[in-house]
C-alpha cells in the first residue's frame, strides 16, 4: 500500500468513528433512541472523565485507579500462569506422543466445555477475592497458548531439527535453540488472543460476583439503572486492551526481530 | 582401517525395501559420489552414515567404532535449507561449537574466520530470509565445516543453485576438502559434478530393492577446476562408461 492510499485509509476511519458516534450523540439528544438505555457518548465520556481526574470521587470508597489496578492485577496473574502451564504443557506432550495421546481425550473435552461456566466453581473454591478471577482467567488463557505451544513444537521443521542434531546438539540444546524459537512465533501470535481472553477472564469474574474491579463497577452500574456508568467502564476497558495489545506487538518484535525480518524480506521481494 | 565402512546394510521403510545388501568401505580422506536414478535410496546411505536413520539390516561403523546413534564424526549438509531461521548467519555457525561446549568467545572467532573463509564478511547479523540462496549455501558450509568433522555428508546440496554459483561452491568445497583431509560422501543426480569432484564413483541400482551396481575409480589429476573438467582427457570416457550404466536403471525406474 503506497502512501496516499495509507493516509486516505486513516482519514476514512476518523470519518467512520465521527459518524458513529456524531449519529449516536444526535440520536439520544433528539430521543430517536432512549438515552436512558443507550446513553450518550458525551454523557458516558464526560463520566469516565469525572473518574479519572476527580480525585474525590469514589466507586465503593476506592478511586478508579484502584479498580483498574485490581482488574489488571488479576488479568496479568491469570496470563503468567496461562502461559507458563501452557508452554510447559504444550512442550512436554509435543515432545511426547505417548502422553499426548494418553491426555488427548481430557484436553479435548476441557477446551470444548464453555470455560466461563466454570466462574461459579471458581468463586465456591476461593471465595469472591482476586483469586477467582485469575483462575477464571487461567482457565481461558492455558487452552490457547498449550494448543499453540502443541502445535509449534510439532510443526518444527525435520532439516533444521536433524541440522541441528548433526551440530551435536543434546535433547536439551534441541529444546533451547531449536523447539523454543520455533514454537515462540505460534506461542506470541496467540498471545494477542491470549491477553484479550484474560481480560475477559477478569472483568467476567468481577461481574459476576467480587466487591472491586472493572466488573464489578460495570455490575453496580447496570444494577442502578445507571447506563452512562456500564458505558463509560466499557470505555475504559476499550483503552486498556488497546494498550495492551500495543504492548504485545512490541514484545513480539522483539522477541521475534528474525520472523520480522523474513516478513520484511518477503515484503522486498514482492515490491521489485 | 577405514573411515567409513557399511556391511550388508538393508532399508526398510513401513514395509517397503529401499536398500538391499549395501555394502563399501571408504578410505580416510576419500571423495566418494553416490549416483543412481531417484528412489534408489542415495539420501538414505547418507542418514544411516550419518546415524539418523537405523538400518533395518546390517551393520555401519564410522572410523573403527558400530554407530548406534548420531554419528558425533559427521557433519551433514542438507539438499534444503536447514539454517536455523532465527539466528543471525554468525549464530548459525557457531552453534556447531556452542553445542559441543565451546566457549562463546572462541567459537564467535572461529565462525568470524569461518564467515570471512565463504565470502561472507560483513554479513554477520543478517538473518537467513535476507541472503540468496547461494549466500545461505554458504553460511551452511561453514555452520558444517566449523567443527572441523573428519567426514563430511552432502545431499545434492547444491542441486538448487544456478550453473554459476553452483561451480563456485564446487570449487570452495574440494579446496576446503584438500585443507581439512575430510572423507566426504557426496551425493548428486548430476553425473558430470559426481565425475569431475570425486575420487571414486559409487552407482546404485533402481529402487526397491537398491543395491551397488558399480563402483568407479576417477584417475584424473587434481587440482580440478570443476567449470572445466570436462575438457580433462579421459573426463569424456569415464562419463560415457558410468552414463551408460546408470541409464540402464534410470529406464528401469522409468518403466515400474
Amino acid at each position: 500500500m503506497n502512501n496516499s492510499r495509507r493516509g486516505a485509509a486513516v482519514v476514512l476511519q476518523v470519518f467512520i468513528l465521527v459518524v458513529f458516534i456524531g449519529g449516536w450523540e444526535i440520536a439520544a439528544r433528539n430521543r430517536w433512541i432512549d438515552p436512558f438505555f443507550f446513553s450518550q457518548p458525551s454523557m458516558f465520556a464526560a463520566r469516565a472523565w469525572r473518574w479519572l481526574t476527580e480525585p474525590g470521587f469514589l466507586l465503593g470508597g476506592r478511586t478508579i485507579y484502584h479498580h483498574l489496578l485490581v482488574t489488571m492485577e488479576e488479568m496479568a496473574g491469570g496470563l503468567t500462569l496461562g502461559v507458563a502451564f501452557g508452554v510447559g504443557a504444550g512442550f512436554a506432550l509435543g515432545r511426547s506422543p505417548f502422553w499426548s495421546a494418553v491426555f488427548n481425550p481430557y484436553i479435548q473435552v476441557l477446551n470444548a466445555l464453555p470455560r466461563l461456566v466454570l466462574a461459579p466453581v471458581f468463586v465456591l473454591l476461593l471465595g469472591i477475592d482476586e483469586r477467582s478471577k485469575i483462575a477464571l482467567a487461567f482457565s481461558l488463557v492455558f487452552f490457547i497458548v498449550f494448543f499453540n505451544a502443541y502445535r509449534g513444537v510439532r510443526e518444527v521443521d525435520r532439516n533444521i531439527l536433524n541440522n541441528a542434531r548433526m551440530l551435536g546438539a543434546s535433547e536439551k540444546q534441541l529444546a533451547w535453540h531449536v523447539l523454543l524459537p520455533s514454537a515462540m512465533t505460534w506461542i506470541l501470535s496467540s498471545l494477542h488472543t491470549a491477553v484479550g481472553f484474560a481480560l475477559v477472564g477478569a472483568v467476567i469474574g468481577e461481574y459476576m460476583a467480587a466487591a472491586q474491579g472493572l466488573g464489578w463497577i460495570i455490575s453496580q452500574a447496570e444494577g442502578n439503572f445507571d447506563a452512562a456508568g456500564v458505558y463509560a467502564g466499557l470505555l475504559i476497558l476499550c483503552a486498556v486492551v488497546v494498550v495492551v495489545e500495543l504492548g504485545v506487538t512490541w514484545l513480539e518484535r522483539r522477541l521475534v526481530s528474525w520472523k520480522v525480518a523474513a516478513d520484511y524480506a518477503d515484503y522486498a521481494d514482492l515490491s521489485v | 582401517m577405514p573411515e567409513i565402512s557399511l556391511s550388508s546394510i538393508g532399508v526398510t521403510y513401513s514395509g517397503h525395501p529401499a536398500l538391499d545388501d549395501v555394502s563399501f568401505e571408504i578410505p580416510r580422506g576419500q571423495f566418494v559420489s553416490v549416483v543412481g536414478p531417484t528412489g534408489s535410496g542415495k539420501s538414505s546411505i547418507l542418514n544411516v552414515v550419518a546415524g539418523l536413520l537405523k538400518p533395518t539390516a546390517g551393520q555401519v561403523f564410522s572410523r573403527g567404532s558400530q554407530l548406534t546413534s548420531i554419528n558425533r564424526d559427521a557433519a551433514y549438509m542438507f539438499q534444503h535449507d536447514a539454517l536455523l531461521p532465527w539466528k543471525t548467519c554468525l549464530e548459525n555457525v557457531l552453534l556447531g561449537p556452542i553445542l559441543r561446549g565451546k566457549a562463546r568467545f572462541q567459537a564467535a572467532k572461529e565462525a568470524h574466520l569461518w564467515l570471512e573463509r565463504v565470502g561472507l564478511r560483513g554479513y554477520e547479523d543478517r538473518y537467513p530470509s535476507q541472503l540468496s540462496g547461494g549466500q545461505r549455501k554458504r553460511v551452511a558450509m561453514a555452520q558444517a565445516l566449523i567443527n572441523r568433522p573428519p567426514i563430511l555428508l552432502m545431499d545434492e546440496s547444491f542441486s538448487a543453485l544456478d550453473v554459476q554459483t553452483r561451480a563456485l561452491m564446487e570449487d570452495k568445497l574440494l579446496e576446503l576438502w584438500h585443507e581439512l583431509r575430510a572423507t566426504v560422501l557426496f551425493v548428486t543426480h548430476d553425473l558430470e559434478e559426481a565425475i569431475a569432484m570425486a575420487d571414486r564413483v559409487l552407482l546404485l541400482t533402481a529402487g526397491p530393492h537398491a543395491r551397488i551396481k558399480a563402483d568407479y575409480p576417477i584417475q584424473l589429476p587434481r587440482p580440478r577446476n570443476i567449470a572445466e573438467a570436462r575438457f580433462i582427457p579421459g573426463f569424456a570416457e569415464i562419463y560415457e562408461a558410468v552414463w551408460h550404466s546408470l541409464k540402464e536403471e534410470v529406464m528401469t525406474t522409468y518403466e515400474q
